[in-house]
């Protein structure tokens, strides 16, 4: 109909909103601030029929303009957010954890805390029960404050112990954060979700007060609980924990295990190699293998030394044993084609050499038996190194060489 | 005035007006006990006086309010609007006179004044069988919630059904459901005969009033005018005294939330003379501000084109006959007739008249400015030939910086007013409080924009664009020659263009699908489209509507060529 292109008060605001839009893409807070007071008048034709109504829209917006605007303090802000909360019931608690968010960030510790006691105190009939999972968000940052406390009043206990000093009082109160905290993180793991944080401090909490099967327990619970979102840090959690608990080799690779499979580049996959190579079991020895390469094909462990250092060892001593040379055959299967241009290229081989000898010398090794004494990155360096009369190329080179054989059996 | 009983004391009948609203005599200067609602009518009389003698009408409601009806509302809204326009240096004579004489007629026609049984009678009786606790029982009334969803606009109001949901079960008087003795009834769907009054009406009744004077004042101006705040329109109740009530459906017919379309208006204008029956309106002469001689003058200046274009458009006007005294005046009722806009049709004119000297295909009017360049490089004597290319770079870069602050503009329109409204009393505190909530917003960032003050209302002024001959950089072309571009033959001037291309073959059929031509769907040269956006900027109108004019002005001009080639088409198919 003709009356499509008619400006009404919708199209307006809408109009208005895009250029709120624009100026917060561009940082012109000024600008976005000045839009924003000929948008506000959309609260009066607020019937929450769009998904996202005009207070909402308001309530970010002001936020975001409020946080960065220079000329903000945060006592504007703080009493943003308490018109806020009163604009919309359904949001109550929501608008609450962000406003608690945004001083933590700013470090008003106590001020949170003061936030959150308040919201946790909050009935509204039925919308209570409906913002239920809010509310044990709430609980648990309470919990986790708590925890800080607790914390803080540890290490000021710990000093005056040394010192000689007992203090009873500031024992209790010690014990009553860590009760307040236990309980509401308690809660918050219970529901399936990434609770990173909360479960770190409710695990410290535990193991300082001689809990472990619990603490032991609520790991497990984390990483193996299929009905949690797939996590690699819970793996990390229960994997520290059992070698904190001194737990069995084999305890410690199962955990280890898993987290490879869902990162194959993580960090911790070096120690997990050096566990693996040391083992008696040949799967196990074999694992260590497949494990140390897959986390040197990601670009984040190019320049490892130890990464490199690992699997050369574990290749030097396949060599040298002369067992097991399809396992290399079958790792380098399927990185033949892109490895030496991702590791073994001559760049490479003159800027490893330039910034990290140690690095060239044990790329160089897995070159050498990779790609056989004729590869650029294993003649470069090592001619490097022999210039400058290092024992160590010269070794590396007889090595290499001596060995040679090897490679025409792992590239055929 | 209309108070018949003679005095007590002179026994003569020669009433006037107190201050206080009280009737006293003229001769002996006696003033009398009885009063009777004013409602600021020193505009002319109230067409409620027959109900006051009658004692039918009670004077004050418990919330300090006293009862008045929509149409009172309305006349509140005209008599606004017509004191803005006479600010605007509009003449008096159309306040006085013209205005309220069509108002009268209006009143007289729609039964809701001045003749014998008025309809609030009508209203007066459903109100009385108002006792049924449960409005939907009663199958005659039409409940709350269906009169709500009667709309001429989409619905801006429609999401205050919630608000009316609360409200309909229980049985309260007629005040809850409007402020206005007849709110409900004025929604109601029997619009047929009567024309019920709606608030892009009233600039219906204003446009009317302006062409019967022949004011020099387009509609689009008018319509300009409106939106920038010069003219009432948006909130106007505000205005209206204390003891009128607004709230409940009220709100529905006074408060508009959009901006009235030109094609609205102007199709009410056209239907509102008909229906009040009136004559021939004045001639629009040659000298009149509305003839497409000294439009196409007036949008010639503010396009920046050659006043030399001025021969041109005449000579179109006059070959079609569009300057016709009978063309051009209106006849209300007579439907063979096309109904003549005025200020379109002078834009569509000169797109033509420019499409006839520079074809507009994208090509044609680039290789004449190269010429026209080349020429005014070399010999500059007997001044500037005209160069469309250096035209369009200063006046699309003048339209893109005006465009960019309208649109600007659209985004930070300020809907609601001070005086904030209910739908019933019940929501009145939710109200309020939002209300405060959206000051304190404003405020808080207000302070918040920086040194960024909003503009003051820019004075009216009936030229968005203009050029003046003193820039010494060349930006004003108005004087600019033609001489590159026409040819002389048989003593004649020619445009040396041959060609023309026509933007529809065949015209629609106005009537059933609403248009004469469709804009949107063919591609049309770039050249085109950018004058066609040029004056749609400056009537503010879809650009589609002035094409449909274009159209319609080729087909007349074009007349002949095109029955003859239609009709050689037919017999080629057969």
């Amino acid at each position: 109909s003709s009356n499509e292109h008619k400006l009404n008060f919708k199209k307006s605001k809408e109009a208005c909103l895009s250029y709120i839009q624009d100026a917060l893409l561009q940082k012109q807070w000024e600008r976005a601030a000045e839009f924003l007071t000929y948008y506000v008048e959309s609260l009066e034709k607020d019937y929450s029929r769009e998904n996202i109504g005009p207070s909402e829209m308001i309530w970010r917006i002001g936020t975001e303009i409020l946080w960065h605007h220079s000329q903000s303090s945060l006592k504007e802000f703080n009493c943003f957010m308490e018109q806020m909360k009163t604009l919309g019931v359904k949001r109550y608690l929501k608008v609450c954890l962000e406003h608690v968010f945004h001083l933590l960030c700013n470090g008003q510790i106590n001020e949170a805390y003061q936030n959150l006691t308040l919201a946790e105190s909050w009935r509204f009939g039925e919308q209570t029960a409906i913002q239920d999972k809010e509310m044990k968000l709430i609980q648990a940052y309470r919990g986790l404050l708590d925890y800080y406390s607790w914390s803080k009043q540890k290490n000021i206990l710990l000093e005056h112990s040394e010192d000689g000093f007992s203090d009873l009082a500031a024992e209790r109160e010690m014990h009553g954060y860590f009760r307040k905290a236990a309980v509401n993180l308690k809660e918050i793991i219970k529901i399936p979700g990434v609770w990173d944080i909360f479960v770190k401090c409710y695990v410290d909490l535990l193991e300082f007060y001689g809990d472990h099967n619990e603490a032991r327990q609520v790991l497990n619970e984390y990483a193996y609980n299929s009905k949690f979102p797939a996590n690699p840090n819970a793996h990390v959690y229960l994997y520290q924990f059992l070698k904190r608990q001194g737990e069995s080799k084999k305890s410690l690779l199962s955990a280890l295990k898993i987290l490879h499979d869902i990162v194959p580049s993580h960090e911790l996959m070096i120690d997990f190699n050096t566990m693996l190579q040391k083992s008696k079991k040949r799967k196990k020895r074999r694992l260590g293998l497949e494990v140390i390469f897959a986390a040197l094909d990601y670009a984040g462990w190019k320049e490892n030394p130890k990464a490199w250092s690992c699997l050369a060892r574990q290749v030097k001593q396949i060599v040298i044993s002369e067992k097991h040379l399809d396992w290399i055959k079958q790792e380098w299967n399927s990185r033949k084609d892109w490895w030496p241009a991702f590791h073994f290229s001559r760049y490479l081989a003159k800027r490893n050499w330039q910034e990290n000898k140690s690095l060239s010398y044990e790329k160089a090794l897995v070159a050498g038996i990779l790609l056989g004494k004729g590869c650029k990155y294993f003649k470069y360096v090592s001619h490097q190194g022999c210039k400058a009369q290092l024992k160590r190329f010269r070794m590396l080179k007889k090595f290499v060489n001596r060995h040679n054989p090897v490679y025409l059996r792992i590239s055929g | 005035r209309d108070f018949n009983e003679r005095c007590a004391q002179c026994s003569e009948v020669n009433w006037g007006l107190t201050d206080g609203g009280r009737f006293y005599c003229r001769s002996c200067h006696n003033v009398t006990e009885r009063t009777r609602e004013v409602v600021n009518t020193d505009f002319f009389t109230n067409s409620r006086v027959q109900t006051i003698s009658k004692g039918l009408r009670k004077q004050e409601k418990n919330d300090g309010g006293s009862e008045w009806y929509v149409c009172e509302g309305f006349q509140l809204v005209l008599k606004k609007q017509v004191e803005a326009l006479e600010a605007l240096g509009v003449c008096p004579q159309m306040k006085d006179e013209i205005l309220c004489n069509f108002w009268r007629c209006y009143l007289q026609k729609s039964k809701q004044a001045y003749c014998k049984r008025p309809a609030g009678e009508a209203v007066k009786a459903l109100s009385v069988c108002e006792s049924s606790t449960d409005v939907d029982s009663d199958p005659e009334r039409p409940s709350l919630l269906h009169l709500l969803s009667l709309s001429e606009s989409e619905g801006d109001l429609q999401t205050d059904c919630s608000f009316a949901s609360s409200v309909s079960k229980v049985s309260e008087s007629t005040s809850v459901y409007s402020g206005s003795v007849d709110g409900s009834l004025y929604l109601m769907k029997n619009q047929k005969e009567k024309l019920n009054m709606t608030m892009p009406m009233t600039l219906s009744f204003c446009y009317m009033a302006l062409l019967w004077v022949r004011e020099p004042m387009t509609l689009s101006e008018l319509l300009r005018y409106v939106v920038e705040g010069h003219i009432p329109y948006l909130n106007v109740f505000q205005h209206f005294p204390e003891k009128m009530k607004l709230c409940g459906l009220d709100l529905k017919i006074f408060c508009v939330e959009s901006w009235p379309v030109y094609e609205e208006v102007f199709n009410k204008m056209h239907e509102l003379a008909a229906f009040l029956d009136l004559p021939r309106f004045p001639d629009i002469t040659e000298s009149c501000f509305l003839h497409p001689d000294m439009l196409c003058m007036k949008y010639l200046m503010e396009a920046n084109l050659p006043d030399e274009l001025h021969n041109w458009t005449c000579r179109v006007v006059k070959k079609i006959g569009i300057g016709e005294v009978d063309f051009l005046t209106l006849v209300p009722g007579n439907k063979s007739t096309r109904k003549v806009k005025y200020d379109v049709l002078a834009a569509a004119v000169i797109v033509v008249v420019l499409k006839l000297l520079f074809l507009l295909d994208d090509h044609y009017e680039w290789l004449l400015s190269e010429l026209a360049a080349e020429r005014n490089k070399n010999n500059i004597e007997g001044g500037p030939y005209f160069e469309f290319k250096k035209w369009y770079e200063v006046v699309k870069h003048s339209l893109d910086v005006e465009q960019k602050k309208l649109d600007e503009e659209r985004a930070k329109y300020l809907w609601r007013c001070e005086k904030p409204l209910f739908y019933s009393a019940k929501k009145k505190s939710e109200v309020l409080k939002r209300r405060q909530m959206v000051v304190n917003l404003k405020n808080q960032f207000g302070k918040l924009s920086g040194s960024v003050q909003r503009a003051e209302k820019p004075n009216p002024s009936s030229f968005q664009l203009s050029w003046s001959e003193e820039n010494t950089d060349g930006s004003c072309f108005h004087g600019h020659s033609l001489k590159g571009i026409l040819q002389e033959k048989c003593g004649l001037l020619t445009a040396m263009n041959p060609d023309y291309w026509l933007c529809t073959v065949k015209l629609c059929n106005e009537k059933l699908c609403g248009h004469l031509a469709h804009y949107r769907e063919v591609e049309f040269p770039q050249s085109y489209h950018f004058v066609l956006g040029l004056f749609s900027f400056l009537l503010r109108v879809q650009p589609s509507y002035i094409h449909d004019e274009v159209c319609m002005i080729e087909h007349k001009l074009f007349n002949k060529k095109l029955y003859k080639k239609l009709k050689y088409n037919t017999v080629l198919r057969k």
